[in-house]
């Protein structure tokens, strides 16, 4: 019978199943970081328990980690959380990349880069953007700090059958548009709640054409779709980026598993329990107005007005939004103001993205009112984009060229957005508050975020780029 | 985890929908590495001006909701982030019971593995909690074993959940205690895995 990957991945991982009862679902690989591991430690030495498999396991810190100044932390709880997980690596034989090692970044950047992410695994992270793995054709998922524990001690999930929804995106994008448009799009269009109870697999030729950064990109934004796992069948583009990486096997040993990989993609005919689709031609650069990832719109457009929605519930919730981010129905996107960029986070910091920002910033200047800064997504990112030079770029422009971490996507080090300003983020979410108590978040593409850094007001980036010339 | 099957209580209404984890529990808060002590910063930047003074017309600044343990929400209640942090401080402030149409996945689960029982009724149902909430002091029986919510109006409605997170929630299962049962499984499938 004709399988999705996402049924041939949990068929193959479960160790027990029982009618009336979820599954029993062994885990691959659990990744762990500094916020939502502490208690689960805890809890495993108040119960006297182990980790069952500290080989399965891979810790970094990213979350609290100063981009500046990397030696001194000044907040003495979030000093205290980094000596925590050091502490808890040591005392439970967890591999960890700390603050100084060579491979530190954001949990979602390193997991691919050192090949740790692999189609077919399940992985599992206290952190909801895990989605991002599932670029490779891996089912990967965010887990509460509770889960963790449990993956910690018995490398196991209960977890019930989820439902299938396929994802098609027509067509080829379009000039200007980027991967971070079309999960955008994708979210603005079907609701921010689509994807509830689903696993999502993206499909489709625009798809088949994309890096697989760009696959991580839109992976990345499951979530905010509501969907705890968006998956993409791997094929040849997997494989290369695979290829020589560390954790992989080498030689022979590799071409098997690539085989074996190639075999997880969906079958031909397979059913899925929703299907929903979107054409490339739909997606322009996109930017949010609102104070959740599905309230967004292309550039050129404005901001809805209460008129545009039917239903009560809609419309209350655009105007506790505009309320929110101190804007107008109706007014056009391109008008509003901004004082901050940041370039970086788990969606938008990879090496791929800081070079597409970097073309559209080179030899230009950052508005003079605007504070805009560049954080890598790992060391490994940061390396080598200083090999290419695109630091210098960056400041040469006016931009700051941090060190790596999560940094002004969740703020809670010290990097945020004071209170009545406005930023043009790369990042994922622009709920209230997200990057500093009061602060508005437009969420972008890296190429969108370099634009609106040099005129100081979101813009649509095309008018900086150069249509290629269709052949005839 | 605390065992949970009758709930008494006047209701809490809390009219918005896609409420995020981030609003629940901001990130401000979450370098602590004790599972307690987060009831103080339950919806913080909704309760609190920057001056730390509180916003009067919070649904959780009024007095009447203040032995509340059943708050009721609109759809999509919890999506966002993993943070477990979001569901300790819902039960450190109090509360053992949300009402809400629909929740994040991950909420939902964080939910019930600390004892808070995350009840799902029809959108219209919840409005109606809502208004009546709003309108006077209302109070609901919850019952678990009989997965029924009863207003003090006499209205009964019943929910549907997994039978395998009610007997947890009913008998407070430490859930690990329980997999550890499946150990030989587990290693059976480990030496597969190995071959």
């Amino acid at each position: 019978m004709a399988k999705t990957i996402i049924e041939k991945i949990w068929e193959q991982h479960v160790v027990f199943e029982e009618q009336g009862k979820p599954d029993l679902l062994y885990i691959d690989l659990h990744l762990l970081h500094e916020v939502t591991s502490p208690q689960a430690f805890e809890g495993l030495r108040l119960n006297g328990r182990k980790v069952r498999r500290p080989d399965l396991c891979f810790a970094t810190m990213d979350h609290n980690v100063p981009t500046r100044n990397r030696d001194t932390i000044t907040d003495p709880i979030s000093r205290k959380q980094i000596k925590t997980l050091q502490d808890n690596c040591d005392e439970f034989g967890v591999p960890l990349a700390g603050i100084n090692h060579p491979d530190q970044g954001i949990v979602h950047v390193i997991g691919p880069e050192l090949g740790l992410t692999q189609p077919g695994k399940t992985i599992v992270c206290g952190d909801s953007h895990t989605s991002t793995h599932g670029a490779f054709g891996a089912l990967a998922f965010g887990i509460g700090t509770s889960e963790v524990e449990h993956v910690l001690s018995t490398q196991t999930l209960w977890q019930s059958t989820p439902k299938t929804m396929e994802v098609r995106i027509e067509g080829n994008l379009g000039f200007g548009v980027t991967a971070k448009d079309v999960i955008l799009a994708i979210i603005s269009k079907f609701g921010i709640d689509m994807g509830t109870g689903f696993i999502m697999e993206y499909t489709g030729e625009a798809v088949r054409n994309l890096t697989m950064e760009e696959r991580m990109t839109i992976c990345n934004m499951s979530i905010e779709a509501g969907a705890r796992a968006g998956l993409i069948s791997p094929d040849q583009t997997t494989i290369e980026y695979l290829r020589g990486r560390r954790n992989v096997p080498e030689g022979d040993a590799f071409e098997q598993e690539a085989n074996r990989w190639l075999a997880l993609a969906t079958d031909e005919g397979a059913k899925y329990d929703a299907t929903v689709s979107i054409h490339a031609d739909e997606i322009s650069p996109f930017v949010t107005w609102g104070t959740n990832p599905s309230m967004g719109s292309g550039i050129a457009e404005r901001v809805p007005s209460a008129a545009d929605y039917e239903k009560q519930s809609d419309k209350d919730a655009l105007k506790q939004a505009l309320a929110y981010m101190h804007l107008e129905e109706g007014m056009p996107l391109s008008s509003i103001s901004i004082q901050h960029v940041f370039i970086g986070s788990c969606t938008n910091a990879r090496l791929s993205d800081l070079r597409a920002a970097s073309e559209i910033i080179k030899g230009k200047k950052v508005h003079p009112s605007v504070t805009a800064i560049v954080v890598p997504g790992s060391e490994t990112v940061k390396r080598a984009a200083e090999q290419e030079g695109l630091d210098q770029v960056f400041l040469a422009a006016g931009f700051e060229w941090r060190e790596t971490g999560c940094s002004m996507c969740l703020a809670m080090n010290e990097d945020s957005v004071p209170a009545g300003e406005r930023c043009a983020s790369t990042s994922n979410r622009n709920f209230e508050g997200r990057q500093g108590a009061g602060s508005m978040t437009h969420l972008v593409s890296p190429v969108m975020a370099a634009a609106a850094a040099i005129e100081g007001h979101l813009t649509d980036v095309r008018n900086y780029m150069e249509e290629p010339v269709a052949s005839v | 985890m605390k065992p949970i099957n009758k709930i008494s209580s006047v209701l809490t209404p809390l009219e918005r929908k896609n409420v995020d984890t981030d609003q629940i529990i901001s990130k401000e808060f979450l370098k602590r590495i004790e599972r307690t002590g987060f009831g103080k910063y339950l919806f913080y930047h909704w309760r609190f001006h920057a001056d730390g003074t509180p916003i009067e017309d919070f649904v959780l600044n009024n007095p009447r909701f203040e032995n509340s343990e059943i708050l009721v929400a609109q759809e999509n209640f919890g999506c966002g982030s993993s943070r477990e942090h979001a569901p300790w401080a819902i039960l450190d402030y109090g509360f053992r019971v949300v009402i809400a149409p629909s929740y994040a996945d991950i909420f939902y689960n964080n939910c019930v593995k600390n004892g808070i029982l995350p009840i799902r009724l029809k959108d219209q149902e919840v409005d109606e909690l809502i208004s009546k909430g709003q309108q006077q002091n209302f109070k609901l029986e919850i019952n678990l074993e009989d997965q029924s919510v009863t207003g003090q109006d006499g209205t009964r409605y019943e929910f549907e959940i997994d039978p395998y997170w009610k007997e947890m929630l009913l008998k407070g299962w430490d859930e690990i205690a329980l997999t550890v049962q499946y150990d030989s499984y587990i290693a059976a499938y480990e030496e597969k895995q190995r071959a």
